[in-house]
């Protein structure tokens, strides 16, 4: 604040600034137009710049796996994980292994997941979930789902563990939390793929592998809200603790994680929920169960049954979402006295009495047990008939679109973006930084791109944020109309924000499915799908932007004498930016996995690289390409969180 | 109350907020001003306050916000440690007790209210009241038995098993008040505890407070910024401002006798009358004069007496204590100035 005050009170100061922008501004479109004159070291990073970092990355893991013995020690947690898989995949879809009980009838799994839903969150909640497995076990998906869900019974539990062992440890020591906090950073700008290449290289490929993966990439949130919630914990209710003669334990157990419950929750609702999206990409590295499934599916261009499987994700995804939070907001409500036990544990009673009608029942109706891929009521069939006819229908309209996308979008905008002298682009990253946040915001710019130049990947690079960048705009188009006209009326934007909450716990790899099927398997299907998944932050921050302008401001302003649309302009839009910019953010940092899980369907960016990094279990250059798509998230991120701290008031 | 030993005795305290302020402290030959400790990167919650707290007594600590009053008082129960000066709990200095003496001390001596009740959202009205006895290792039906009978006094018999967010703001307050008095303590900390109240069941909760004391007999610490609160409940109030304690009195002597102006802005609108006692008016005795007649009780507000000041057509009434002895002489036409307003 002082910063901002003494800029704003220096007339010499800000004009000293404002001409650096202005140079480094100019320097960068000198350079750019007179490419032809610079020469070869300005427009490439050349050779002696590129440090082989991938080399050094492999020689250190080599000397971890081999010199060190971290395979066994790797291998060992691995069969350790592998135990637990065995457990569930026996009593969730029958896999010879102890116990020897499963698989539990799909009858009985459907009825428990009801009434656990019931208890959440009444009938709602118990219709969905209900009806989310009764659809699996119908459309035949019964074995893959539970392939799925066994993998995320054990990650979610393992990683919540982990997160809170951390995030309590973390909080204990400060200079832990701070070492941890820039870790913690890269982990959650690191794209999926990642993440899985080092696993590949010490654990292997398989469910075992995928759990470990789900594992790693799932607990950074929940080390996140544990640290949140223990700080957040009332200073009252720790005093009082105290004076009640508690000591460290008792007032860690007892006062504060309980206290803290509502936040730890919502973190485990953000594992559950990176554990179903993670679980699903991890068929890359032979993950099987609904994940996979939708791969081959996708590839063979079996839209149908894409559609059918991606709707099971969808409806599990909701489902496990509307639980976990259900159970983070519930808040305890006291038992009336001199009710009789069967009364207070009716629920438990009721699920009992039903489980074994249908444990029985399914002895007698092997049905109501499991119902097989070929008894399945899958429609996939007929749906491939009816999308085709449907394509074929709107086909003049996506071919041109397409055609018109790529001639005249795409590919002029990816050549301008090619044709960039890298030193341009530092140049103009840096007065953007200069221009923000001052010399410090310049410096960090420049070392994030400047990473980038040395890595040897600045062509793939530029094409990423090519296709983020296109995206992003697209999206915002779409997403800001939407969002006014739903801030048009209270209603309709709670049924906008609900529609944003939900479709925001899908999977990303679930956004791909609409767009092949229109777009076919090429750029534009890429971009679409980018931009419907970078399009739900922006509507839903940009409403909240909005709908947070305190109403007392926009009745001064009113009662000033400004239109309607004066309001907008002068209270409305500036109050609510700091936020929108937030969404922003977010929308950049989706587009950015989400364009680097696309690789699949062929892009030639990091994500191709990625994906080829992926298949020969190349941990080097996969963690280098990891680090530049981070780079890229870390310093939009931190153009835009320094540029809110500005403009937002101190609170 | 003269004579008896201090439950609650503060010596010199000064409490700095920043880098090192211990040794700061000592590293000063005499008292650094403001100014000075500011620049040095410190800042002084309370400055040198000397005070001592007697057995049974009200001593209400009165400030706005920012004055240090509630620093102050979680000095007195090391919630905080002190930067310099002594402060001594039944002639033990607190500073000096290991981390184990502490928490028995706090376990058996002090409870604490607080202004935002600090109770376990998780844990029912019998669990939040019961979780003092459980800390300290009580077995499962002691505890139980004490906090129902704590729950009585405070009377909210019948919700044992209502979690806080069922309760109002009244409510939950009543249950931090059967949380700190379950362990039967002998010093009792209340730190604003009637400030996020409506006004209503403010008053209706000073009410209950001032009859809970008037059987438990607690030595207690009263803090608030509500001068009207602290004339209500006090025996003594310590009115401080900037980490200073500017006057210690009784709240006659308050509001009689203001010690600075920033004191008699507060009493500046107060109703005298309704604060000033007749036993606190009266003198000893005149020579000369004798009182007889119809006593004065030495209880009443001046208030309460403006009729028989009116209508009494003696100079001097004679003022008689609870016991029924006339221990003192009022004149009835200083009391009558007190009331009305000095004739101009």
């Amino acid at each position: 604040m002082n910063a901002l005050l003494a800029y704003v009170a220096q007339p010499a100061a800000r004009n000293q600034r404002l001409s650096i922008v202005v140079i480094l501004v100019a320097a960068a479109i000198t350079m750019a137009l007179g490419r032809g004159m610079l020469p070869d070291s300005l427009i490439r990073p050349p050779e002696w710049m590129i440090l082989p970092l991938a080399d050094w990355i492999n020689a250190f893991f080599d000397f971890l796996r081999d010199d060190m013995g971290m395979l066994a020690v790797t291998r060992s947690i691995a069969g350790g994980v592998e135990t637990l898989l065995d457990v569930t995949a026996n009593l969730l879809y029958g896999k010879n292994r102890w116990p020897w009980l499963g698989p539990i009838p799909w009858s009985v799994v459907a009825i428990t997941a009801a009434v656990i839903g019931y208890g959440l969150g009444g009938t709602k909640l118990a219709v969905l979930a209900g009806a989310t497995f009764l659809w699996v076990a119908l459309m035949g998906q019964w074995q893959w789902a539970m392939e799925t869900l066994s993998v995320i019974v054990v990650a979610a539990p393992v990683s919540v563990l982990l997160g809170l062992l951390v995030g309590i440890s973390a909080w204990r020591s400060r200079r832990l939390a701070a070492v941890l906090n820039p870790i913690l950073n890269i982990a959650q700008s690191l794209p999926h793929f990642a993440y899985m290449i080092p696993v590949v290289v010490f654990i292997g490929v398989g469910p075992k592998a995928g759990a470990i993966v789900t594992i790693i990439f799932s607990v950074p949130p929940m080390i996140r809200m544990t640290l949140l919630g223990l700080q957040k914990v009332p200073d009252e209710v720790i005093e009082s603790g105290k004076m009640c003669g508690a000591t460290g334990w008792q007032l860690l157990l007892r006062t504060r994680l309980p206290t803290a419950r509502t936040d730890i929750l919502i973190g485990v609702n953000q594992v559950i929920m990176q554990c179903l999206a993670m679980v699903v990409l991890a068929s890359f590295i032979g993950m099987p169960g609904l994940g996979q499934k939708l791969l081959q599916l996708l590839q063979a261009l079996r839209i149908g049954q894409s559609i059918e499987i991606g709707l099971t994700i969808v409806l599990l995804a909701i489902t496990l979402d509307r639980f976990t939070r259900a159970w983070a907001l519930r808040q305890p409500v006291h038992v009336p006295r001199g009710m009789p036990w069967h009364e207070r544990y009716r629920l438990s009673l009721v699920w009992l009495v039903l489980v074994i009608l249908a444990g029985g029942l399914s002895q007698v109706f092997p049905l109501l047990a499991e119902i097989g891929r070929g008894q399945g009521f899958s429609v996939g069939a007929a749906i491939d008939v009816v999308m085709d006819r449907v394509i074929v229908a709107i086909y003049p309209v996506t071919d041109w679109l397409r055609w018109f996308l790529i001639v005249w979008v795409f590919i002029p905008i990816r050549d301008a973006f090619l044709w960039m002298p890298f030193a341009a682009v530092l140049s103009l990253l840096a007065a953007v930084g200069y221009a923000v946040g001052g010399r410090r915001s310049a410096v960090i710019c420049v070392a994030f791109f400047g990473y980038i130049a040395i890595s040897g990947w600045w062509d793939r690079t530029m094409i990423t944020v090519y296709t983020v960048v296109v995206s992003v705009v697209i999206a915002a188009l779409l997403a800001f109309p939407t969002a006014i006209w739903a801030t048009g009326s209270d209603a309709r934007s709670r049924r906008v924000l609900l529609i944003c909450d939900s479709m925001q716990t899908f999977p990303s790899f679930i956004y791909l499915i609409p767009m092949i099927m229109l777009f076919g398997v090429n750029d534009v299907a890429v971009v679409g799908a980018v931009v419907l998944f970078a399009a739900i932050p922006l509507v839903r921050y940009t409403i909240e932007g909005l709908r947070g302008v305190p109403l007392g401001l926009v009745e001064a302003a009113g009662m000033s004498g400004a239109t309607r649309r004066q309001i907008r302009r002068h209270v409305l839009w500036p109050i609510a930016l700091p936020t929108i910019m937030v969404g922003v953010n977010q929308a950049v940092m989706f587009s950015l996995f989400m364009v680097i899980i696309a690789a699949f369907i062929g892009t030639q960016d990091l994500g191709q690289e990625m994906q080829r990094a992926l298949s020969s279990a190349d941990v080097g250059k996969g963690l280098v390409l990891g680090l530049a798509v981070a780079t890229i998230g870390l310093m939009v991120d931190h153009l835009i969180m320094k540029w809110a701290s500005t403009v937002r008031p101190p609170s | 109350m003269i004579a008896q030993q201090p439950v609650i005795s503060c010596q010199n305290v000064w409490k700095l907020f920043g880098p090192a302020p211990a040794d700061y402290m000592s590293g000063m030959q005499d008292t650094p001003d403001p100014e000075t400790m500011q620049a040095a990167g410190y800042v002084a919650a309370v400055r040198d306050v000397t005070l001592d707290v007697f057995p049974g007594e009200i001593l209400v600590v009165m400030g706005l916000s920012g004055s240090g009053k509630s620093t102050l008082l979680r000095c007195m129960s090391r919630l905080l440690d002190i930067s310099s000066g002594t402060i001594k709990v039944d002639g033990q200095d607190i500073g000096a007790l290991s981390e184990r003496a502490l928490i028995e001390l706090r376990r058996n001596k002090m409870g604490m209210v607080f202004q935002n009740f600090g109770l376990l959202p998780h844990r029912t009205v019998l669990g939040n009241v019961s979780f003092p006895l459980e800390m300290r290792g009580q077995d499962r039906h002691d505890r139980r038995d004490r906090a129902l009978e704590v729950i009585e006094l405070v009377g909210l018999a019948g919700r044992e098993d209502h979690f806080p967010h069922e309760l109002s703001g009244g409510q939950q307050q009543r249950v931090g008040i059967a949380r700190s008095l379950a362990i039967e303590p002998d010093i009792w900390f209340l730190d604003e505890p009637f400030s996020s109240l409506d006004p209503l069941i403010r008053s209706e909760m000073q009410e209950e407070f001032l009859r809970l004391q008037a059987g438990l007999g607690k030595t207690i610490v009263f803090i608030t910024h509500d001068f009207d609160e602290a004339l209500r409940l006090a025996d003594r109030i310590a009115i401080m401002k900037d980490g200073i304690v500017v006057q210690c009195d009784t709240p006659e002597k308050v509001v009689l006798e203001p010690a600075t102006p920033y004191v008699a802005k507060f009493t500046e609108n107060i109703d005298k009358a309704r604060v000033v006692r007749a036993g606190a008016m009266m003198v000893q005795g005149i020579a000369g004069i004798a009182a007889n007649g119809d006593a004065v009780l030495a209880d009443s507000t001046l208030h309460e007496l403006a009729r028989t000041l009116v209508d009494d057509d003696r100079d001097i009434l004679p003022v008689e204590g609870a016991d029924g002895k006339i221990i003192g002489m009022l004149d009835r036409q200083d009391a009558l100035d007190l009331v009305v307003g000095t004739r101009t």
